[in-house]
């Protein structure tokens, strides 16, 4: 019998949905697959799912323009409806809740004091400190003073997109804002880098999920970004590879290459530097990745992705400049001026010896006068 | 600014290098040209059309033994020649290393499939250890070789495994074997100027000069 003074269990709210034991147990054994966990593991997380009562979780959104929520949105497996209506309580997320101005604070205040200790903070975006924070606030107070708040009773923080994992955009030279990524604020509680511009959404709700059902921060990479999905390089699971083997690469877009779907390398796809998972599980339910649509990989996924040059020069390229582009002008200015000055020391050197060649015949010469009778 | 290795490995460490390579070889071979040439006051024994063809000519014929040394100095010759024709091929004809010269100097060819250059680049490897073996055995070469033979041998090898590493993904991320593999061949360009590996300049200039002062020696017959 249920015990109407708690909160109920997820399996509970799931039997309460008309879901049997077994479409539980196969949604279980699906996401276990697709974060390629050991198979023992669906049927602990079948387990701790089904005593477990729905994880809190709060959703913060700071210096970003909404795209890695519209993502989180997109999930198709699991997707958002079957997270927040089944496995977690999404107490507070300022773009998706219905209430607004003094209401939603009082819901962030309300399940931040109720969970201390045990909710799940999201964060999408990066925490500008410049000009004393005024650049982003909201409810009067500063993204920084709200996040390390917020983090104070988080059981963990997932650092949803490139901005609030490693400062994307906002963090690009010149920083206007003085912007900085999650990780740069907080310092004690865990923190779950799921980079990307956006991330994929099945990553996003995948490493949530993982983390609710098993209670555990997966293994993560140097970056902290769990390995499951960001264990291998665009370009180690590209369908591209094959070409990129054989030395066949698309030199423009329009190209017979490019027709006939060659690697863009050459055309400056970051495929190689990038760890994601785009050539696996795809856009869209498995639809496509950007370089299946024929463009290069921009490398969104890495730590200072916009600050790498240009997007459509070979990661093999010399790159110097302000833009971060070598041009044809540049290496010829730097060739010129290292030329000219290598023809200064060349004419200086070739004088000096001269002198002591000069010197050298003089004596000589002085020798043989001297040895004359 | 966020800059990581490979960011400076290709942008201010190859400026650097790049500088430093176009300086430090128009140092030296400005330095070399502008000496002052002994007069030589014989008289020619050919006319300069005949001293100057002889000096083409011994470029080439000097570039391979004479018959009566093949079977002493050919196999070495023969290793040397190899490995370098195997560098010509890796370096010119491999895809990255297209776009990045032609990202340099803005033209581009065909190249070859990668497996095809590695397969290349770990015979050149191979015999460049051999290279190595022979200078090492052969107490003549030994006796005349010092730091810089050694060292040009080592920075050029270096280039050779890190790049063979960069593309077969090998020992770690590959951005960190990309970004090694280019900031040794920053060293290379730096080295080059002031190590041995200016014979890349004037091995041939310097066969056409001892051909032609040879053609010009002598009493006409």
């Amino acid at each position: 019998m249920m015990d109407s003074t708690r909160d109920p269990t997820v399996g509970e709210t799931l039997r309460k949905h008309g879901v049997t034991r077994r479409g539980f147990v196969k949604f279980c054994t699906a996401t276990v697959t697709a974060m390629a966990l050991p198979p023992w593991m669906g049927a602990a997380m079948a387990e701790q799912l089904r005593n477990s009562p729905r994880p809190s979780v709060i959703y913060l959104s700071f210096q970003e323009c909404t795209g890695c929520f519209e993502s989180f949105t997109c999930s198709f497996s699991p997707t958002i409806e079957n997270l927040m209506f089944n496995v977690i309580s999404l107490d507070y997320d300022d773009t998706l809740m219905a209430a607004a101005g003094d209401a939603a604070e009082s819901a962030l205040a309300t399940a931040m004091k109720t969970n201390f200790g045990k909710y799940v903070l999201i964060v999408d975006g990066s925490i500008p400190t410049g000009a004393s924070g005024a650049c982003c606030t909201a409810a009067g107070r500063s993204a920084e003073d709200i996040l390390r708040e917020a983090a104070k009773g988080a059981r963990v923080i997932l650092a949803v997109g490139t901005c609030s994992s490693f400062g994307g955009i906002p963090f690009a030279d010149p920083n206007p804002t003085n912007a900085w990524p999650v990780s740069a604020i907080v310092g004690d509680t865990p923190i779950i880098n799921v980079s990307g511009c956006p991330p994929i959404p099945e990553v996003i709700t995948g490493t949530l999920l993982q983390y609710v059902t098993t209670g555990e921060i997966p293994d993560l990479d140097e970056h902290r970004r769990p390995k499951a999905f960001f264990g291998n390089t665009i370009h180690d699971r590209c369908y591209r590879r094959p070409f990129y083997d054989a030395g066949k690469f698309a030199k423009t877009f329009d190209d017979e290459g490019a027709r006939n779907g060659w690697c863009l390398y050459e055309l400056g796809c970051k495929g190689p530097t990038t760890y994601n998972a785009c050539a696996t599980l795809k856009w869209n339910g498995g639809t496509s990745f950007p370089i299946e649509s024929g463009h290069g990989c921009l490398g969104c996924s890495e730590p200072g992705f916009w600050d790498k040059g240009s997007f459509y020069e070979a990661q093999s390229t010399a790159k110097w400049g302000r833009a971060g582009e070598t041009s044809g002008k540049q290496v010829l200015e730097l060739v010129g001026a290292t030329v000219a000055l290598g023809g200064v020391l060349g004419v200086g050197s070739a004088g000096i010896s001269r002198l002591h060649q000069t010197h050298l015949e003089k004596d000589r010469n002085e020798d043989v006068t001297k040895d004359e009778p | 600014m966020n800059v990581d290795l490979l960011s400076f490995a290709r942008g201010p460490a190859l400026k650097f290098a790049l500088g430093i390579f176009c300086a430090g070889v128009v140092w030296r071979i400005l330095a070399f040209c502008l000496l002052r040439i002994r007069r030589d006051f014989n008289r020619p024994r050919n006319s300069m059309l005949k001293y100057l063809w002889t000096g083409v000519f011994a470029t080439a014929s000097r570039s391979w033994p004479h018959p009566e040394f093949i079977k002493r100095t050919g196999a070495g010759e023969a290793l040397g020649y190899s490995y370098h024709m195997g560098l010509f091929v890796v370096i010119l004809l491999f895809g990255p290393h297209i776009a990045f010269l032609g990202s340099l100097f803005g033209i581009t060819w065909p190249g070859l499939p990668s497996s095809v250059i590695t397969a290349i680049a770990v015979v050149t490897a191979t015999l460049f250890l051999g290279v190595l073996f022979r200078r090492v055995t052969t107490p003549v070469i030994r006796m005349l070789s010092n730091f810089d033979d050694y060292f040009s041998w080592f920075i050029t090898m270096l280039v050779m495994l890190t790049g063979l590493a960069a593309s077969a993904h090998l020992g770690a991320r590959y951005e960190t074997l990309l970004a090694i593999h280019i900031l040794s061949v920053d060293v290379l360009l730096v080295w080059f100027p002031f190590g041995k590996l200016m014979h890349a300049f004037y091995i041939f200039p310097s066969r056409a000069i001892n051909g032609a002062i040879l053609a010009r020696k002598g009493a006409a017959t």
